[in-house]
């Protein structure tokens, strides 16, 4: 599996680490414990599309977010997160 | 090959005079070679779905196959469907590395695994068929003097709950498994080991075809290549049977145990969300060599476990891949670190070949420990988060089912195991490694 960097390139898919779901929502530091027992704990875990953090870890170091198929693996789109959210190559 | 007619002829007519011969034995071994293996009884029914039964298990894998034996066994309900949408012995009860042990250190943990080890002890016996359990240990390196002092802790801990364990000084490791790298200068050196004589390896597709042979016999219909696509429900909501690629099929009670496919599975009942990620964990076998180890060794300073299968193969793995997966494949990486690690021990199986690799998806819990309860739906029973720890769990997930399922209500071995503990704060987590699944 590679994964293409918007700041690195194309690499393997060793030099990143996994980041999970990218579309939990972390809730209000007052929000109820069951809102952050679920946000904590609970997954789609969907076979087919997913979205998700990476980190090139050992490379550039920013944080991705990637659209990757859990069945067959092949990723659709890869972009930068926080503040360089909409930099890079596309 | 004129000789072999008369002498087959002679066995026929032998074997028509008896009236009671053991389906398995040497006799009937003799009686097949000599008649070209044709006549060998196909070891369950191919059951075709009845409109309702009792109980029906969605899943054939070994957990799902063990809750129907002892459902039958143990509970007296024969009236079960085992309903799986490939075939026996294709999912992950054929594709793990075969190891059993119970060293763990959580009550929780330890007395279920303990109790897994205890019918594993007796499993060949109970199925009448050969599971080929072998008590040969489970040896566990460490590697720092510090990382023996936790393999003390945890050590007498198993002693405490009953469990056998002994701590290896490293003059004992290496006289056992002579071949590792006991160099003083390894890049991580051998202190000794904590091993638990008890634990080994089974033939994992003995454990299905037995277990699934063992059900069959109690009158359980074990339905292959038949997937299920949907639940059925009554006005109040309550689960009563299953829809599915050959039909519907009413149950009283619907147990859910698919592994990896658990979300999937789940999501056709409606519940979206569950504390459970879907991993792919690889697994490897060499070509096959003359006997060279006779125990299972685990790295301590990475995650490695190795074995020699009764066919000569060195079986092994290691960590999952770390990323949500439905593929039944891995990627390199792992490959390159798990074989890489393999070296690190035993440097002289540098020359073997590798001859196979594949994968199996995890039903990787948030905690790292499993999940066998009633609910989350009424008329439905889960069994699920196994990690890459099912094998072992087999015997004992099925038994903890079974009684889950006949008495509504769960045993003390499995009370822990509930789904709602990791929305009060009951997560056992033995690994200490947070709300990670990747990471246990």
């Amino acid at each position: 599996m590679r994964i293409t960097c918007p700041v690195c390139g194309e690499r393997s898919a060793a030099e990143f680490s996994y980041g999970g779901d990218a579309t939990i929502e972390m809730p209000a530091l007052d929000a109820s414990p069951e809102a952050w027992n679920a946000a904590v704990y609970d997954r789609e875990n969907p076979r087919g599309a997913h979205a998700e953090f990476w980190q090139h870890a050992q490379g550039c170091r920013c944080w991705l977010k990637v659209e990757r198929d859990t069945l067959t693996h092949k990723i659709s789109s890869v972009a930068l997160v926080g503040k360089a959210a909409g930099k890079g190559r596309s | 090959m004129r000789i072999g007619t008369p002498i087959a002829g002679a066995i026929r007519s032998a074997v028509n005079r008896t009236t009671i011969v053991a389906e398995y034995s040497a006799f009937s071994l003799l009686k097949n070679a000599l008649t070209g293996n044709r006549d060998w009884k196909p070891a369950w029914r191919a059951a075709v779905p009845k409109p309702r039964y009792d109980v029906i298990i969605v899943g054939g894998g070994g957990h799902g196959l063990a809750t129907a034996y002892y459902l039958a066994k143990e509970h007296g309900i024969t009236n079960v469907a085992v309903v799986e949408r490939g075939y026996i012995g294709g999912g992950n009860v054929g594709r793990n590395t075969t190891i059993v042990r119970s060293n763990y250190m959580l009550p929780a943990n330890s007395h279920f695994y303990e109790w897994s080890m205890k019918l594993w002890e007796g499993l060949s016996r109970d199925l009448n068929y050969n599971v080929m359990f072998s008590q040969r240990g489970v040896l566990n390196l460490a590697h720092s003097p510090a990382q023996m002092d936790a393999y003390a802790r945890r050590g007498n801990a198993m002693r405490v709950a009953g469990i056998d364990s002994d701590l290896m000084t490293r003059e004992e490791v290496a006289k056992f498994v002579p071949d590792l790298d006991m160099s003083r200068d390894a890049r991580f050196p051998i202190h000794g080991g904590l091993i638990q004589r008890r634990g080994g390896t089974a033939r994992h597709d003995a454990v299905a075809w037995g277990f699934a042979r063992g059900a069959d016999r109690h009158g359980v219909d074990i339905i292959e290549n038949c997937e299920v696509t949907g639940f059925l429900r009554d006005d109040s909501g309550r689960i009563t049977g299953v829809e599915t690629t050959r039909g519907e099929i009413g149950a009283g009670k619907v147990g859910v145990a698919v592994a990896g496919s658990t979300s999937e599975v789940m999501r056709r009942a409606g519940i979206e969300r569950l504390p459970i990620e879907s991993h792919v964990l690889q697994a490897f076998v060499s070509e096959p060599l003359k006997p060279l180890l006779d125990t299972v060794v685990t790295f301590g300073a990475g995650h490695l476990y190795v074995s020699q299968s009764d066919k000569g193969g060195l079986v092994f793995g290691g960590d999952i891949d770390g990323y949500n997966s439905y593929a039944q494949r891995g990627n390199l990486p792992v490959v390159e670190d798990v074989v890489s690690l393999m070296l690190t021990m035993f440097p002289s199986y540098g020359r073997l070949k590798l001859l196979r690799s594949w994968g199996g998806i995890m039903d990787m819990s948030m905690d790292g420990s499993p999940i066998i309860t009633t609910g989350p739906l009424p008329g439905m029973y889960l069994n699920s988060g196994w990690c890459y720890g099912g094998f072992k769990a087999t015997p004992a997930s099925g038994w903890c089912f079974a009684w889950t399922i006949a008495k509504d209500a769960p045993h003390d071995l499995n009370s822990a195991f509930t789904l709602d503990r990791f929305h009060n704060g009951a997560v056992i987590d033995e690994r200490g490694a947070g709300p990670v699944p990747w990471h246990h």
